[in-house]
């Protein structure tokens, strides 16, 4: 299982703060479609993607146990 | 010494500014970033911030660290507040000091550019008229590789 951390817009959107998901195996991008279809979230594009508090790119390879977070564009400062 | 941090606590900016003195530096420069009341016209009455905060303090360290290696015998340290701020509230300190001053003010500057780009923190607007977070509603910028590249510094 995975945990998928929400922050800022996306959390209002899904409602929660985190969901277990089964994300092994599957890319950062295909999890990322996976979440946009049943969460209707808006503007996944903008959105970065950290796994084990580590940005990662959208053909990388999530494994079993990964804590991944949707990470919108920042604004801090 | 915890020299990168995430505070919910208002920021003390001497505290921040005394992790960096060191006997060889001849310069400490300070930025203190503030809540402001207007942004074109608009007024904020006040915001929240949130911070993904495990990721942002490895991420305001790496920050440090690039610091640390571009600008030879600097030293960083920045704390960045989270929770409701209302306006003049002080949202984040970084101390650079630097043997000599021109390296400072560039290293000190440096690292708030990378704040907004890399570290995992966001805010949320409170108006006269509504609410919005900040950085995802202009669609200004795009991570088409679906993270942020490096070098690249936006004002």
């Amino acid at each position: 299982m995975n945990k998928v951390l929400f922050f800022a817009h996306l959390r209002d959107a899904v409602g929660e703060e985190s969901l277990e998901v089964e994300a092994g195996g599957k890319t950062v991008a295909e999890l990322k479609a996976e979440l946009a279809g049943k969460y209707d979230l808006p503007r996944l594009e903008t959105v970065m993607t950290a796994i084990n508090e580590e940005f990662a790119a959208n053909d990388e390879v999530i494994q079993d146990g990964d804590v991944i977070a949707f990470i919108p564009p920042v604004s801090g400062g | 010494m915890k020299f990168y941090e995430i505070s919910k606590e208002p920021i003390n900016v001497q505290a921040v500014i005394d992790k960096v003195v060191q006997r060889e530096a001849g310069a400490i420069t300070t930025f203190i970033g503030t809540v402001r009341e207007l942004t074109h016209g608009r007024k904020t009455l006040f915001l929240i911030y949130e911070a993904y905060e495990a990721m942002a303090v490895k991420k305001l360290e790496q920050i440090g660290a690039e610091i640390e290696q571009r600008w030879k015998g600097s030293r960083a340290a920045i704390t960045h507040r989270v929770g409701r701020l209302d306006i003049t509230d002080v949202a984040v300190v970084i101390a650079v000091s630097t043997p000599h001053r021109a390296d400072a003010y560039e290293a000190n500057r440096y690292a708030i550019e990378r704040i907004k780009e890399i570290v995992p923190i966001w805010k949320k607007e409170h108006w006269e008229d509504g609410e919005e977070w900040v950085g995802n509603q202009l669609e200004t910028v795009a991570y088409p590789n679906g993270k942020p590249e490096a070098g690249d510094l936006h004002e």
